[in-house]
């Protein structure tokens, strides 16, 4: 039994990560009429860089080729960590949430050296930004915990996730976790580069975030990026998803069906907010992220209450 | 046995204090006085470290050596416990490996005028901080206490004579003295609440409130001026970066350790310590951790970087040790286990990496020849192994995975997470206050990792710039002593299970209610799971690697960086450590206050012109130095009663006699 949903866990966290982003790509279209790529898109896009050769640039050292790794398998591990539909992760113990969140701090240290390690300014500038923003999203992600731990009365990510829904089905402080989701939400956005932080199809170097950080990763190393990427979307979205879906049915397959559309809903869910707004400033991103610690901070003291 | 005994420490104590002297009567010039006193600080160093390390896996914790002093009723005694060995570990290691690495690093040849005086202090810095540990009574605490600053106030004004070391060497003293004072006034509270000098009584119970109060606010500010908690930190930035790189090491690694020895002991005085104790711990903490390293991203000097770091860092352990203390006076088991364990192993693992980054800084100021991060880059080409040394501190003291920091941090976070999963409706303002400190310290973790991507990748990574092509690895005596400190950050942060054991009994004996601490320790926090983790993750990234370079079909071509169409990026045109940290430091101008002077582009066509910001130190140069200033001006209004004529003061002595005579 553990077996078989460890493996089920497994298949969904390797395989999903790119369909997520196809998903978005395809409603961001579809809101604006186009037909827009198809869905598997980001696969073919994968297979096609893997199978190409690499551009080094000539200032690099071996920590631009690690990065790109090191991020994919800190991203991985956190992946392993959080549970993907009504079961238990395939890792879980007590305290695991703090190692699910700095194992995110690895992959954003990699990422930066990697980016200053070419020696361009605009890789500089987005690594800058992008350590930055995380001073105000690792705030507000702890201050969900802090919520989580307080309801669930566990230091692991598993029983956070799945004990509110399981325990006290009928008393669930609703609106303290919508506002927590609220909170999460914002955090996926800053997150993963999405708009209104960030626009992951942006051309112009001086405005990007995550983006300008891998302006010189090519082939292969470009694919782990771009997959480490999708992976961390799917992870953090995996979280927002049972925030706002805590309870279950209590058959495992239906749960697990529904955990895969929910996903699917989320990423239509971001598709939709980039449609609907424009980039915000980049000097009112600290606002905002604030905003999504504060969303955090009272869903918290809603539930001390 | 002898060598478990205080004898052995005292031992290895006076071999450190000695190992200064043979060089006094050498020639300036020659570096048999360095490799004698070398010897002897290893011999003593060997010597202390396996009396130490006995103590603290003995079951006997305790052990007094008694000397009657000159002074009736005044004895002098040494006392060994398993708090002091715990302390006492650092202090070998680091200051064995210090001077190893001083061998090469300020050779007698290159600094004929002062080694021989550097030399002699350091060792009677390393002797008094040993004394001050062993001190079993106020009155050698005290003597070892000053000597302490001594040595040190002489160790940091060596380098240059130039201003800014002289003053950051008498603020140091100044404000060493007034901690001093306020541990003058401690020790005298204690005498006349027992009635001895002896030290570290078991318990005080039965003062009056009034009196704990005395005792917490003298102990805090003198121990915490030690420490460097903010706003005490003051003297610490300054202090830090001027003195030569080793002794910065030691300074940092081992003697800020000494103020958190002071406020453990403060919280063994009593049983039930009221409650506000911790959570004022915890809150002056939590300010240390966010401002102190808040500044060292916005800093500029790499030496004062890691000096604010150390803040920070002590922030975290003070976090810890205030969980620890509310623990204690409600009675709760869990918070005490876990808030000791995590700032008890941060002392330790601050003592490996601090130390490993400030011989890294040494390394690069020696070969760039300059401290300033926007002045350096690319240093990774020229001096690969210092490379990888500082990026192993700059990992571990971030507190990533998985590495020592993250370890104790880990610890931290779950003894403040642990204060929600309680359900005691009646303590719930604590349980608050406490699990408040957990997004604080995630503020902490994001920032310090800004700060160190900007001091190892603007450094490090990149196009040379500065002298970074004439830079070169240094010797083996200087990359052995950082190797053993990266190799051991590696180990505690992948094997931490190994410390269970002795985290255990150092909590029984900090709190001895808790008579099975280490039991509880390995219940509340699996770390076998962490060295779990950490392997996959290291395997994971190996199989990775290693799969994407055997895959790799096509050719791997080379060019220039891609710089939006330029077609010759220079090293000029590279992000430096200033640009790397202007969102974070325009985030917090209205604590830094930065002093900006904007270049004056007016005409058509702009010739050269500079832009500069600078930030000063906050509380020094915005608090203490006008405050000084202002009491200067007031107190000189009196300065007519120095008649500076003999007579005049005999009259005053007359006087003052007259007046106790007819007083009393």
């Amino acid at each position: 039994m553990f077996i078989l949903t460890d493996f089920l866990h497994m298949i969904l966290l390797v395989a999903m990560p790119p369909l997520l982003l196809g998903v978005i790509n395809k409603t961001k279209a579809r809101l604006v009429g186009r037909v827009g790529p198809p869905v598997l898109q980001p696969y073919y896009d994968l297979a096609r860089l893997m199978g190409k050769g690499m551009v080094m640039s000539t200032t690099t050292s071996w920590i631009f080729t690690v990065g790109p790794v090191v991020t994919l398998g800190a991203v991985l591990m956190a992946g392993m960590l959080v549970p993907l539909g009504r079961f238990d992760a395939p890792l879980e113990f007590t305290g695991d949430v703090v190692l699910f969140a700095y194992l995110f701090g690895v992959a954003r240290f990699f990422t930066a050296a990697a980016a200053l390690d070419t020696g361009s300014s605009l890789e500089g500038m987005g690594a800058s930004r992008d350590v930055t923003l995380a001073c105000f999203s690792e705030p507000a992600i702890f201050l969900a915990f802090l919520a989580l731990v307080k309801l669930s009365g566990s230091l692991s990510l598993t029983r956070m996730l799945l004990g509110p829904g399981a325990a006290s089905a009928g008393h669930l402080p609703i609106a303290a976790l919508m506002l927590v989701a609220a909170g999460l939400f914002i955090v996926l956005l800053a997150e993963n580069g999405r708009i209104p932080v960030d626009d992951p199809g942006g051309h112009l170097e001086l405005a990007m975030i995550h983006e300008a950080t891998v302006l010189d990763h090519s082939g292969p190393l470009l694919a782990v990026i771009l997959y480490a990427a999708a992976m961390k979307l799917m992870v953090i979205s995996a979280l927002v998803l049972h925030v706002v879906l805590p309870v279950a049915t209590g058959w495992l397959l239906l749960d697990w069906l529904i955990f895969v559309a929910g996903m699917l809903a989320v990423a239509a869910g971001v598709g939709v907010v980039e449609s609907v707004m424009a980039r915000l400033q980049m000097r009112h991103l600290p606002t905002m992220l604030l905003g999504a610690c504060l969303l955090c901070g009272f869903g918290f003291l809603l539930i001390l209450r | 046995m002898w060598i478990s005994s205080p004898m052995a420490l005292v031992t290895a104590t006076a071999f450190w204090a000695a190992s200064g002297v043979p060089a006094l009567f050498l020639p300036r010039r020659s570096s048999a006085g360095q490799l004698a006193g070398t010897g002897l600080a290893l011999i003593g160093s060997y010597i202390g470290l396996v009396a130490a390390a006995i103590r603290l896996f003995s079951t006997n914790p305790v052990e007094d050596l008694r000397w009657a002093g000159p002074i009736r009723n005044v004895a002098c005694v040494l006392r060994l416990d398993a708090l002091t060995a715990f302390f006492m570990l650092p202090v070998f290691l680091i200051g064995a490996l210090i001077s190893v690495y001083a061998l090469e690093y300020w050779p007698r040849q290159r600094h004929p005028r002062s080694s021989r005086k550097s030399q002699f202090c350091f060792g009677l810095m390393i002797a008094a901080m040993a004394t001050v540990l062993l001190a079993g009574d106020a009155i050698t605490f005290l003597i070892a206490w000053e000597t302490l600053t001594l040595a040190v106030f002489l160790l940091v004004g060596d380098e240059q004579n130039a201003a800014p070391t002289r003053r950051a060497a008498w603020v140091f003293l100044a404000s060493s003295h007034f901690g001093a004072l306020c541990l003058f006034g401690f020790f005298a509270l204690l005498r006349s609440t027992t009635g001895s000098f002896d030290l570290w009584p078991a318990s005080l119970e039965g003062i009056s409130p009034n009196t704990a109060t005395a005792f917490f606010a003298l102990g805090a500010i003198g121990f915490g001026l030690k420490a460097g908690l903010m706003p005490l930190h003051f003297w610490l930035p300054g202090a830090h970066s001027s003195a030569p790189s080793h002794i910065s090491a030691v300074m940092s690694g081992i003697m800020l350790n000494l103020g958190i020895y002071g406020l453990l002991r403060l919280g063994m005085l009593l049983a039930h310590p009221p409650a506000w104790w911790g959570a004022t711990l915890l809150g002056i903490g939590g300010i240390s951790a966010v401002f102190g390293i808040v500044l060292a991203a916005a800093e500029g000097d790499f030496k004062r970087l890691l000096a604010y770091s150390s803040v920070e860092n002590i922030g975290i352990i003070a976090v810890g040790v205030g969980l620890a203390l509310i623990g204690k006076s409600l009675d709760r088991p869990a918070w005490i286990v876990l808030g000791l364990a995590g700032a008890l192993l941060h002392v330790w693992n601050h003592s490996l990496f601090k130390p490993l980054l400030f011989m890294g800084a040494g390394n690069i100021a020696h070969a760039a020849r300059t401290r300033q991060i926007d002045t350096l880059g690319g240093l990774g080409k020229t001096m690969p192994r210092t490379a990888a040394l500082v990026g192993i501190g700059a990992l571990a003291i971030c507190g990533l995975p998985p590495l020592n920091g993250f370890v104790s941090e880990w610890l931290i976070y779950l003894g403040l997470l642990h204060t929600l999963t309680e359900s005691d409706p009646g303590k719930w303002t604590w349980t608050t206050w406490a699990a408040g400190a957990a997004p604080a310290l995630a503020l902490v973790g994001a920032i310090s990792l800004v700060t160190f991507v900007k001091f190892f990748g603007t450094v490090f990574c990149g196009q040379p710039r500065g002298r970074a092509a004439k830079c070169v690895d240094p010797p083996a005596a200087i990359l052995g002593p950082m190797n053993i400190l990266a190799a051991a950050s590696i180990l505690i942060g992948l094997f931490p299970l190994a410390l269970v054991g002795i985290l255990g009994r150092m909590i029984t004996w900090w709190s001895p209610a808790n008579t099975d601490a280490g039991e509880l320790l390995g219940r509340l926090a699996p770390l076998g799971w962490l060295t779990a983790m950490g392997l996959i993750l290291v395997a994971v990234v190996a199989g990775v690697l290693i799969s994407l370079i055997r895959y790799q079909r096509e050719p791997v071509l080379e060019n220039i960086t891609w710089d939006c169409g330029f077609a010759r990026p220079t090293s000029r045109m590279q992000y430096i450590g200033s640009s790397f940290s202007q969102m974070l430091e325009e985030l917090f101008a209205w604590f830094l206050r930065p002093r900006i002077e904007l270049p004056r582009l007016y005409t058509l066509f702009v010739g050269p012109t500079t832009f500069r910001t600078q930030v000063s130190e906050p509380v020094l140069d915005r608090g203490v130095m006008p405050a000084l200033r202002s009491a200067e001006n007031a107190i000189g209004r009196a300065r007519f009663i120095q008649r500076g004529s003999i007579q005049a003061y005999l009259l005053y002595i007359l006087g003052v006699l007259l007046f106790l005579l007819l007083w009393k």
